[in-house]
């Protein structure tokens, strides 16, 4: 039997957690002790990336397979398998949650038992998100999708802000309020299928019979669910107010990662359980992403705090991952996929900085900030960084995607490929307004900035590895690709659907240009 | 079909206009070898001068500034290497390609990044590096007492790195990868002095501004890559014949607002004005000889698409002829210095934009106008940054005056700039100016007339702001008061103005009688023939002397032997347009930047009533619920209620498990 990978990636934060929280009182080992665990499940996730054949191994969709039953009289198996895009969730995960801990090393003073609470869940949510992207039993992503909430829930609501309860709350309510529903279809899904002991898994459930009635309906539970965990506009109204009230690090990992489920389910459930209902409200769809793309960026742009500004950016590319998602091209989806990595990154960047402002000035009120490039170069160096991935600036990570979800959707629908690209204009107000406010203007003075030093030696390990990975992502997105381009095109087969030949044909003219491209 | 026929007939005229039966734009590359095989070193230079310094600290305070400013004499010292190579070889295998790496593959698109040696990418790099090595040898001095020299170093390394990647790169996406580069070194900057914030505003209207442009270029692209499933140049030039003729058009309108963007013409114009509040290097060296030129080198580089859209060609000459009347005529009523000159290199770019509409004609003029005024815009920013230098950054000319005793070299330095620029025979602009006129006139038909009469009559309106901006500032009588000292700068600035100002009086000789220009740039665009100018050349040239004698003329009369008021009078309201800028900023206020706060404002406020859970109940549709829900959910019942059931959940689950 191979080794279980997925397994142990998914059970190494949970040993690491109960750890933590078995730490006696007043021991400066908890953070050692969670980053050491997180730094040892990237490592098995490298680990366990080295196994996986980017071009696949002829032996089914995923990789990495684990496959038992778990509950037969329901037709429950725990199933884990990863592809392309699974498996690049996974990492982005992986490498982002030690960046948080470091990020977050003194968010929790070390009085009580806080800091155990915090560190603890948040190696519990780390496993939590492993078992999502992982889970290839419709059953156990639903138990996942739903047990992720738990941590994130007590991250936002014990350690969150000053309005942290009713940010808790709007998440944990918009959530479940998702998840019923599409417990609702994952249910009828089944029932539609073989049914029998492993009838959950989600091979017996591709290429199901359905009418198409029920096909659409059923699709409609999930994408419900999908959309608001993405989210979409207009059901993006928790994040704002989670995402202000939350650490930044809560943040990251929540905007990060947790909500690419949503757009992950989009392409692994929705598109893959039900290619004709997909089909049927693609125009729909593509409608909402791009209202969701417009709606983000001028919220941002009209935005005083810092915090919720980030947010808001995230709902405008979250559009443009679905859109690339629905365009339905290989250089859509593909761009769509990466973009769901690179905006992981882009994201970590903005948050991370913007609390390491926020912790200095205790203020996310951007009418607080100005000339802060001469307070905090380094600090407000970074946040500019960060900003221009977030504009996708080429060379750095997000131009990447970004350019190939516009040009991808314009093969097949030109208008909504101009239209979407008018959003990087959009995006250079809101990144550039927001940089304005926060560093520039004359060097500001008071008893509020006394002691303010610039980026620690802590914070410059934060800020480092994001900033690398926006420039490897910019120039050599190539390894990245290469994983998800199989995934993608597998999922096109799935759907029905074909890339739009180009005009010209261009193989006679090209031997006969003498050139060697 | 018969749009494709028309486009293929068209390439054939177009063909028959070229000496090169290979056509143009489709020389042969082959994969360079030696020197020329490390022509990336040209971009990397510099690109490791601005990471080293920017990432250094302040340990690199003391020598960075000259490693930067030596690092871009290198990056030059290895484009004469290469072109050294060039030369080596016959006229038509002067394009050399230098694959690098595998970037973007997906779907039909395969591209890797690599650069294009070929001489019209070479003369760029030539001015870039030679005239942006004279900036960073000027900010020496220029800089010498501003505590974020070191900062402001990195920046122009960065620049210059970024440029070199937009002239070098051999695909559309690389292209475009400089071509933002360099939109960021322009906006860090124009907001180098960010504390003032109207420097800071400044900076984010340019970087704005350009992503108006930018989204043509990305149009541009996505059209590529929908029509030939590439974007390298070899591709999709060599198959821009098979493509519709609307779709050409659509590309080259594309590409044209791109270029709109980056080159200040108009209807994006808006931009270059402000972007004065950069250090006068800056202005000279991005605002002025290069990165505003990009549009300029975008559209001959496109030159095989053009060729086959006579449409969107018609539009580049329109928008060209258009933004040459619009910045001179700004640049009458400037009394700022920089932005006098801003208006005026809106307005030569004006001039460039026009050639390159002219067809296969203007290309090699636009190109050769391109490098003589890198030279002489630059000499006479950078004079403009010495004589603020000597007047303690005051700006306002009506305060200058009979500064020519005071400051000689800078005195003639500028003169010689000035006279290049008003095209004074013989000096560089004369020639590369006139050319441009006299091939406007042989258009046919009302083009003719029209672009031939809008360039001359520019070049008369040029001669006039020029020799206004010329002689408030060195003649007349003194309006500055005691607190001024002037003083001339010293070696470290005057050397490059004079270097600048020899290549401003005598590039053009040296480069166009001798045939050194049509003979490097045939290969790329061919030799084109020209007609026969609807009036003869030597009436042209007249007509271009005497309206160059007027305009000088008239500036003398008002502003060396009359007296300048210090504060601008009242003025008529053609007067008052100018100064406002034609009123740019109002039109895009109210159409663009208006509206854009206001559906923000509006999307804010409508969120609001969303987030906060609809207070008064007022939300519609499903969301009545939810919002119901969190009301509730206010009192902690609800709340304990649903994790109590998600718990609930997840621990029956669980319990199953183990009891399996």
């Amino acid at each position: 039997m191979n080794f279980p990978w997925l397994t142990t990636l998914l059970v190494l934060p949970l040993v690491g957690a109960l750890a933590v929280s078995l730490l006696p009182k007043g021991t400066g080992l908890v953070r050692p002790v969670a980053l050491g665990t997180a730094l040892l499940t990237l490592a098995v996730g490298i680990g366990a990336a080295t196994q996986f054949r980017f071009g696949g191994t002829g032996e089914g969709q995923f990789q990495l397979t684990e496959v038992y039953s778990w509950i037969p009289q329901f037709g429950v198996s725990y199933a884990l398998g990863v592809d392309g895009i699974s498996l690049s969730m996974i990492l982005l995960g992986l490498v982002l949650v030690p960046i948080c801990m470091i990020a977050a090393w003194d968010d929790v003073p070390a009085v009580g038992r806080r800091q155990h609470t915090y560190f603890a869940l948040m190696l519990a949510l780390s496993s939590m998100m492993i078992g999502v992207f992982a889970a290839i039993d419709v059953f156990l992503f639903y138990v996942f999708f739903e047990a992720m909430l738990i941590p994130v829930y007590f991250l936002i609501g014990v350690f969150g802000g000053t309005r942290r309860a009713k940010a808790a709350t709007t998440f944990l309510l918009y959530s479940l309020a998702g998840g019923l529903i599409m417990l609702v279809a994952v249910i009828g899904v089944y029932l539609a299928g073989p049914r029998g002991t492993d009838g959950f898994l989600l091979s017996n459930l591709t290429g199901l019979d359905l009418s198409v009635e029920a096909g659409r309906w059923l699709f409609l539970g999930f994408f419900v669910a999908f959309a608001i965990k993405a989210p979409m506009w207009p059901v993006h109204t928790w994040l704002p107010l989670a995402a202000e009230q939350a650490r930044p690090a809560t943040s990251v990992l929540l905007v990060g990662v947790l909500d690419k489920v949503g757009t992950y389910g989009m392409i692994r459930f929705c598109l893959a359980l039900f290619p004709e209902a997909s089909r049927w409200a693609t125009p729909a769809i593509l409608t909402l992403a791009l209202i969701s793309l417009f709606v983000g960026a001028f919220l941002a742009i009209g935005q005083t705090d810092m915090l919720r500004l980030i947010s808001y950016t995230s709902i405008s590319h979250f559009g443009f991952i679905v859109l690339g998602i629905f365009a339905f091209t290989t250089v859509s989806q593909t761009g769509a996929t990466l973009y769901m990595v690179n905006h992981g990154f882009t994201t970590a960047g903005l948050f991370l900085v913007a609390g390491m402002l926020i912790a200095r000035r205790g203020s996310r009120d951007l009418r607080d900030f100005g000339g802060w490039q001469r307070v905090t170069p380094l600090v407000a160096g970074a946040l500019l960084v960060s900003g221009l991935s977030g504009l996708a600036l080429p060379g750095l990570n997000s131009f990447v995607s970004e350019f190939l979800v516009i040009v991808g959707t314009f093969q097949r629908h030109p208008w909504l490929g101009i239209i979407s690209a008018l959003g990087v204009i959009l995006a250079a107000v809101y990144i550039l307004v927001m940089y304005q406010k926060v560093a520039t203007g004359p060097k500001p003075e008071g008893p509020e900035l006394e002691g303010i030093t610039d980026m620690s030696g802590r914070e410059k390990w934060v800020v480092a590895p994001i900033i690398a990975a926006f420039l490897v992502l910019g120039f050599y997105p190539k390894p990245v690709l290469d994983l998800l381009e199989p995934a993608v095109e597998q999922s096109m087969q799935t759907v029905g659907v074909s890339d739009p030949a180009t005009v010209v044909d261009t193989s006679a003219n090209h031997s006969t240009e003498g050139s060697d491209h | 079909m018969s749009v494709h026929d028309l486009s293929h007939g068209l390439a054939s005229v177009s063909l028959a206009l070229a000496d090169d039966p290979g056509g143009l734009g489709a020389t042969h590359a082959t994969q360079a070898e030696g020197i020329a095989g490390l022509g990336w070193l040209m971009i990397a230079l510099p690109l490791a001068g601005a990471a080293l310094l920017l990432l250094g600290g302040r340990m690199t305070n003391s020598w960075g500034p000259a490693l930067a400013t030596l690092l871009s004499w290198a990056s030059f010292a290895v484009g004469v290497a290469v072109i050294v190579q060039l030369t080596g070889l016959p006229a038509e295998e002067r394009a050399l390609t230098v694959p690098l790496w595998d970037w973007v593959s997906v779907g039909d698109l395969s591209l890797t990044a690599g650069l294009l040696l070929d001489p019209l990418s070479l003369a760029f790099v030539m001015l870039i590096t030679f005239v942006g090595s004279l900036i960073h040898v000027y900010s020496l001095g220029y800089m010498e007492h501003d505590p974020d020299k070191r900062r402001f170093f990195a920046y122009l390394n960065l620049f210059v790195a970024a440029m070199l990647i937009l002239v070098l790169a051999d695909s559309y996406l690389l292209l475009f990868v400089g071509w933002e580069g360099v939109g960021l070194a322009s906006y860090l900057l124009i907001g180098f002095w960010n504390w003032n914030p109207e420097y800071a505003a400044a900076a984010n209207k340019a970087f704005v501004v350009n992503r108006v442009g930018d989204v043509g270029l990305i149009t541009a692209m996505a059209i590529m890559l929908a029509t030939f499933g590439a974007l390298d140049f070899a591709t999709v030039h060599g198959n821009a014949g098979g493509a519709g003729d609307l779709t050409l058009t659509l590309i080259g309108l594309a590409l044209l607002l791109g270029a709109c963007g980056k080159s200040a013409q108009f209807p994006l114009q808006s931009w270059l004005g402000d972007a004065m509040a950069g250090p006068t290097p800056v202005s000279a060296l991005i605002h002025a000889a290069t990165m505003v030129t990009a549009g300029v080198y975008l559209i001959a580089r496109s030159q095989a698409i053009y060729d086959l859209t006579p449409d969107a060609r018609l539009v580049v000459a329109i928008v060209g002829a258009l933004t040459l009347l619009y910045g001179a005529i700004v640049g009458c009523a400037k009394d700022d210095i920089k932005k006098a000159l801003a208006a005026s290199t809106m307005s030569q770019i004006g001039y460039m934009m026009l050639a390159v509409g002219l067809g296969p004609v203007g290309y090699l003029y636009a190109i050769f106008h391109l490098v003589t005024h890198g030279f002489f815009k630059a000499n006479m920013f950078l004079g403009a940054g010495s004589v603020m230098h000597a007047m303690d950054n005051r700006v306002d000319m009506r305060r200058f005056g009979a500064l020519r005793t005071d400051i000689k070299i800078t005195f003639v330095t500028f003169a010689a700039g000035w006279l290049a620029i008003i095209g004074f025979p013989f000096t560089a602009g004369w020639f590369s100016k006139d050319y441009i006129i006299e091939t406007a006139f042989t258009m046919e038909g009302w083009q003719g007339w029209v672009f031939g009469g809008v360039a001359l009559l520019g070049a008369g309106i040029t001669a006039f702001y020029m020799s206004r901006l010329f002689f408030m500032t060195f003649f007349g009588t003194a309006r500055w008061h005691d607190d001024a000292h002037p003083h001339e700068s010293p070696l470290v600035m005057t050397v490059p103005m004079m270097v600048l100002a020899l290549g401003s009086l005598v590039l053009g000789a040296v480069l166009y009688p001798t045939g050194i220009i049509t003979g490097w740039l045939e290969p790329v665009f061919g030799h084109a023939e020209h007609g026969e100018p609807l009036i003869p050349v030597l009436a042209i040239q007249i007509s271009a002397f005497v309206l160059m004698v007027v305009g000088a003329g008239l500036a003398w009369m008002m502003y060396a032997r009359r007296d300048v008021p210090e504060t601008a009078p009242e003025a008529s309201l053609v007067t008052v347009a100018a100064r406002r800028d034609l009123f740019q900023d109002d039109v895009n206020d109210a159409i663009f930047t208006g509206p854009t706060m206001a559906l923000a404002r509006t999307a804010v406020d409508a969120d609001a009533t969303l987030v906060e859970g609809g207070v008064t109940g007022g939300t519609t549709g499903g969301l009545n619920a939810v919002s119901g829900m969190l009301r509730r959910a206010q009192n902690g019942f609800v709340r304990s209620y649903a994790l109590t059931m998600l718990l609930g959940v997840v621990a029956i689950l669980g319990a199953v498990w183990v009891m399996q």
